[in-house]
């Protein structure tokens, strides 16, 4: 036992010297203040403790939080995935539960049982500065294949999905690439640089708020929406002509 | 023509000065007594024809400005999001087409869109056709040249969809490959003739486009012509009606009144085709990206008229793949070939299984109302389903996500309606056929319900039925239907296999036949209603 203790605590302090030089993004000395620790460990007492264990230490219903950093909780609670609503395949997105305060004490309260990614900075969340193209090209290569190229979603297996990307806030993309919620794999800052994960963000904003050049987007699916379009909507006003057009002579 | 004494001097010069050299009147004699009955649904092969004339006007334009080439090149064009990306020179000039040419975006868009409505006016063409038995003698082999214009139609649409070079159609071009690849033996030697060397090579774009603009248009207009030359060989097949006969065709000439119609509806088509084309979206290469071989995006698939047999592939368990002495021989894709050919094939042979099974070798030009075909209305709904089970799981993700379902069950689903849907649509459109056969029978015989309860002088109560007009009940009682033909011995009074299956085949068919009403049975129902209706104005029951 006494072994395996001390595995553990080598393992926990490798890992957390390496994530400390490494991640640039990680666990800055964190800008929370102690009634800030206190009040979220009030809130994940009563709200999170159910699944996540008292000491957030994870219960078979939800995982250990230890080291998942405040930029996981930002992202699960600030987008209203957590508290989850109800055990599925995947935790829906709806409204927050909690103020962007309560948030705030929740993440300090995570990110002070270990480190772990901290929220971002606000330089890299300005897509203005990334290059759209050249997230384009990383979007496609490991975005695309579930979440489709200009961010629309898609199905993965057995009722889990890849969200629809296109009204997703910066922060909340570059959370989400920080930390892999969900079925989401992490790029870390070794396997996408900060500048690059804002280069993807200037990516998904470039293309869901420009206007189509070609008309109504019919929902950026591709062939899909565009088949049933032409059937429902082409062949139905075609049918319509050809009536009219027999009409008289009957 | 003859001359027109009032026509203006200039014209009668003019036409005297064409028929001279030309002779053109034998033909303008021959087209434009052309009669085309009037129905609805005798008008979607045009729309088909019309898509296509706008098919070609706008490829045309395309071709100006279009580069089949897969040299390299860096993309300086307005659209940002692929600033100085690397792309091939046909993905950057589809680009340049889209983005810089001008009306370049609307002809590629009114290109594809109406590439999407042929194939969807085709298709409903042909089920017409099927459900009305207009392939019937002497039209077998129009037929057939109908079932080769729809496979030129998804051969020039898949051609042109790969054209651009960009992600969506490359992953399409890949399972082209697969698909190639798996054929045992020869594959891998296939696919590398038609990439010219390791998927994806050079010189597909180029190969693709010498297809897509010249040998398949060339093909599709000469179907075009060789059907249209044979609608006006075999005459127009019409409704059973009233006047309507075998030897006959009650319509509108071609000159003036079909023409004006046809030409009003060639620019409302046009016009639908411009407005999808301005308004709405398609294939926007843009978003795609260029083409690479490693990414994929969630929610490939191919046009819809390749749909089917994407979702053949998507349903094929994935365990049908073993080694033969080395060699893999996989049967997770192969197979979707042969679904494309059990479907071209089992059109092509359908008119001569059909007349081998009834024994009726007679011409016939008036069409059957489905229901008074039973059985080949259900077959044909039954394929609808089959057809409709492997479109639907080629958008079984896009389905898992809209309606929250599983990805997995999806494809169950989309299994079990490909084996049991067709069987059920099967049955139910029997009966339903069957339950409309007789209902018109009873209908002929004894008129419409009126909802009347009258009493008689002995007291009996009895609904008063509203007769028939003449020209309802002719087209509820004229029409004959085949019956069940046991097996016949041939010359040497033996009965062949063939003809055992063939009878066998036939009782199939043709068992729970409803007679069509026979005069005498009509004679018979009225005489009875004429004596206890004592000359009231509805006819009652007997």
């Amino acid at each position: 036992m006494a072994l395996l203790v001390l595995l553990l605590m080598g393992l926990m302090l490798t890992g957390g010297a390496y994530a400390l030089f490494t991640t640039s993004s990680t666990a800055k000395a964190e800008e929370y203040s102690a009634s800030d620790i206190d009040g979220g460990k009030k809130l994940f007492v009563s709200n999170c403790a159910t699944c996540h264990g008292a000491g957030a230490q994870g219960t078979p219903n939800g995982p250990s939080l230890i080291g998942v950093g405040a930029s996981a909780v930002d992202f699960q609670v600030g987008t209203g995935r957590m508290p989850l609503q109800a055990s599925g395949p995947q935790a829906p997105v709806k409204k927050a539960q909690f103020s962007d305060d309560q948030i705030k004490q929740l993440s300090a309260y995570v990110a002070s049982l270990g480190p772990g990614p901290s929220i971002p900075d606000s330089e890299y969340l300005d897509a203005s500065k990334g290059d759209a193209a050249a997230g384009g090209g990383l979007f496609r290569t490991n975005c695309a294949m579930c979440h489709n190229v200009v961010g629309a979603g898609g199905a993965l297996t057995r009722g889990k999905y890849a969200p629809n990307l296109q009204q997703v806030s910066e922060k909340h993309l570059y959370e989400a690439m920080q930390t892999g919620p969900q079925n989401m794999p992490i790029f870390n800052d070794a396997n996408l640089t900060p500048e690059q994960k804002r280069d993807v963000i200037s990516y998904v904003r470039t293309v869901s708020e420009t206007p189509s050049p070609g008309g109504f987007k019919l929902g950026a699916l591709g062939p899909v929406a565009e088949g049933l379009f032409v059937w429902f909507f082409g062949l139905a006003a075609v049918i319509g002509i050809t009536v009219w057009l027999t009409a008289r002579s009957k | 023509m003859s001359t027109d004494l009032n026509a203006p001097p200039a014209l009668a010069a003019t036409s005297k000065w064409i028929e001279e050299r030309t002779g053109a009147s034998a033909a303008v004699k021959e087209f434009g007594r052309k009669i085309f009955p009037a129905h609805w649904s005798f008008m979607l092969g045009e729309v088909a024809l019309y898509s296509f004339i706008v098919l070609v006007l706008s490829g045309t334009f395309l071709t100006l400005w279009f580069h089949p080439a897969m040299g390299e090149t860096h993309y300086e064009g307005p659209w940002t999001p692929l600033k100085g990306v690397e792309v091939s020179e046909a993905y950057a000039s589809t680009l340049y087409i889209s983005f810089e040419v001008r009306g370049g975006l609307f002809l590629r868009q009114i290109h594809h869109w109406a590439a999407l409505l042929f194939m969807a006016a085709l298709s409903i063409h042909a089920l017409r056709i099927f459900f009305t038995g207009a392939y019937r003698k002497p039209r077998e082999v129009n037929w057939i040249v109908g079932v080769g214009l729809v496979a030129m139609g998804m051969a020039a649409g898949f051609t042109g969809y790969s054209l651009p070079d960009d992600l969506l159609s490359g992953n399409g071009l890949r399972i082209i490959d697969g698909l190639l690849k798996s054929i045992p033996l020869i594959g891998t030697y296939l696919s590398f003739f038609l990439f010219g060397g390791e998927f994806p090579g050079t010189d597909i774009v180029s190969r693709l486009y010498s297809v897509h603009i010249m040998i398949v248009p060339a093909l599709l207009i000469a179907l075009i012509g060789v059907h249209l030359m044979f609608v006006v060989i075999h005459k127009h097949t019409q409704w059973p009606g009233a006047g309507h006969t075998e030897k006959n065709v009650v319509g509108e000439p071609v000159l003036p009144t079909f023409a004006a119609k046809g030409g009003g509806f060639f620019f409302m088509i046009f016009g639908l085709l411009s407005a999808m084309a301005g308004l709405f979206t398609i294939n926007p290469i843009w978003n795609y990206g260029p083409y690479d071989p490693s990414p994929v995006s969630a929610g490939t698939q191919p046009d819809w008229y390749i749909g089917w047999m994407d979702g053949f592939l998507r349903l094929l368990p994935g365990w049908m793949e073993f080694y033969v002495f080395g060699y893999p021989i996989s049967l997770n894709i192969f197979p979707a070939l042969l679904a494309a050919a059990v479907l071209f094939g089992g059109m092509v042979v359908w008119p001569f299984i059909e007349a081998w099974i009834s024994g009726d070798r007679r011409e016939h030009h008036i069409l059957d109302r489905p229901r008074n075909a039973p059985t080949r209305t259900a077959l044909g709904v039954a394929v609808i389903i089959w057809y409709c089970a492997m479109w639907a799981a080629a958008s079984g993700d896009l389905i898992a996500v809209f309606f929250h379902m599983s990805l997995n069950d999806m494809i169950y689903v989309f299994r079990t309606l490909f084996f049991v849907g067709p069987v059920i649509g099967y049955i139910v459109t029997k009966r339903i056929c069957i339950g409309l056969q007789r209902k018109d029978r009873e209908i002929a015989l004894h008129g419409f319900e009126s909802g009347e309860i009258i009493r008689l002088p002995h007291g009996e109560y009895q609904e008063r039925h509203k007769p028939l007009d003449e020209h309802e009940r002719w087209r509820l009682t004229a029409f004959q239907t085949p019956s069940y033909v046991p097996a016949q011995p041939d010359a040497r009074g033996k009965v062949s296999g063939a003809e055992k299956a063939r009878a066998a085949l036939s009782k199939f068919f043709y068992e729970d036949r409803v007679e069509p009403v026979t005069k005498a049975e009509l004679d018979e129902a009225h005489a009875a209603h004429a004596v206890e209706g004592h000359g009231s104005t509805g006819e009652l029951e007997h």
